[in-house]
């Protein structure tokens, strides 16, 4: 089963409410739990002291072994919530250090997924996310709330790629500087006359998740992250330029052109994971 | 204006997430009405921009959240020997 949860506060950029949401939320919020089968096993703890102003977007769909895999480690896709942020970091910091697991647990992915796109190692990104939360903590008092806490936490963990990179002498690949952006390429997307649509479903199929997976990880680094923090971990492009220590425009540029590489890249070898028939049997392997 | 379809392309990321203002998204959706070639390259962009951000693509390692939080824990152990660190280690 593979599950995307969003927690949103309301008042957040991109907060949208489902209709079927939207007369009992918090039935709804409940029955998104019930069927995920995380309950009882859903970090509520991370919930802010006002749960009236969450709102809940769930989709579950697909029942294959490595979603299994992914719902037993509880990974979750969640956005920020300053004010509980605030919260948590003002009782760590009086003495409630229990409390970092749950100020760190929305940050756990992406800081995987950015050091991954650096490094490009498992074990090593890894190794570089521990270190990282433990930086975090112990500059936790210098945090000053002008970014977002998971942006201030995603800048310690690329410093502490870029770090490693250069400690194992890897030129420093990721040089953010305008001029990679000003230089010009191939950005001419695969031309095609039609389109048939991959649904999500093909993903069943694990040769496609290698091909998407081995497109990326083919990218330039500075496309790669990204892509990894805007299209995977749907960062909005302010948070991402923080992130990545890079301007607005930059991050939008190199969305643009990550996405003609892929798309050209991708686009003719994804034909034959499209359908071959909508009949009433739908989805045909 | 009219635009043509290396103008399209130039703009299909930004089209993809709505940052292109009214007046230009008018001019891209008429040509797309007509051109078989952008309509082709818009779907197969979103397309490929869909199927990434599933979950099934990019997940992470086994056991990497616990492993993770148990790291946490043992320095927040060696930082607080005396346990006035709040006890539990909220890991689940």
């Amino acid at each position: 089963m593979n599950r995307y949860f969003r927690l949103l506060t309301a008042n957040q950029p991109g907060a949208r409410r489902p209709a079927h949401f939207e007369s009992n939320r918090s039935e709804a919020a409940s029955e998104a739990l019930r069927r995920s089968g995380l309950e009882g096993k859903w970090p509520i703890l991370i919930l802010p002291p006002e749960p009236r102003d969450i709102v809940w977007e769930g989709r579950i769909r697909g029942k294959g072994s490595r979603a299994k895999a992914n719902r037993e480690q509880r990974t979750l896709k969640v956005t920020s919530n300053p004010e509980f942020e605030a919260d948590c970091i003002r009782r760590v910091l009086a003495g409630e250090t229990h409390l970092f697991h749950d100020l760190i647990r929305p940050c756990e992915r992406s800081i995987y997924f950015l050091l991954y796109s650096l490094l490009r190692n498992e074990s090593e990104a890894e190794d570089a996310a521990q270190d990282t939360a433990i930086k975090v903590y112990l500059n936790l008092k210098n945090f000053r709330g002008d970014a977002q806490f998971r942006t201030w936490v995603l800048s310690i963990a690329r410093n502490e790629g870029l770090g490693r990179l250069r400690k194992a002498g890897t030129r420093r690949e990721d040089s953010l500087d305008a001029e990679t952006d000003e230089q010009t390429g191939d950005y001419t997307p695969a031309i095609l006359t039609s389109w048939r649509e991959v649904p999500s479903q093909a993903l069943e199929r694990q040769e496609l998740g290698t091909m998407l997976r081995k497109a990326i990880g083919g990218l330039p680094v500075i496309y790669r992250n990204v892509v990894l923090l805007r299209d995977i971990e749907e960062m909005d492009v302010r948070e991402t330029a923080q992130a990545l220590g890079i301007s607005e425009g930059a991050v939008k540029v190199r969305l643009h052109r990550a996405r003609a590489l892929l798309q050209k890249e991708l686009a003719p070898r994804l034909e034959g994971f499209a359908p071959k028939s909508k009949g009433l049997l739908g989805w045909f392997k | 204006m009219r635009i043509d379809c290396q103008h399209v392309w130039e703009y299909i990321s930004a089209y993809i997430d709505g940052e292109v203002d009214a007046e230009l998204r008018a001019e891209i959706d008429k040509h797309l009405e007509t051109c078989e070639i952008c309509s082709a390259v818009l779907d197969s962009t979103r397309n490929v921009v869909v199927l990434i951000a599933d979950e099934r693509v990019f997940e992470v390692p086994a056991g990497f959240s616990e492993r993770f939080h148990a790291h946490i824990q043992r320095a927040l152990d060696a930082a607080h020997p005396d346990g006035l660190n709040g006890g539990d280690s909220g890991m689940g």
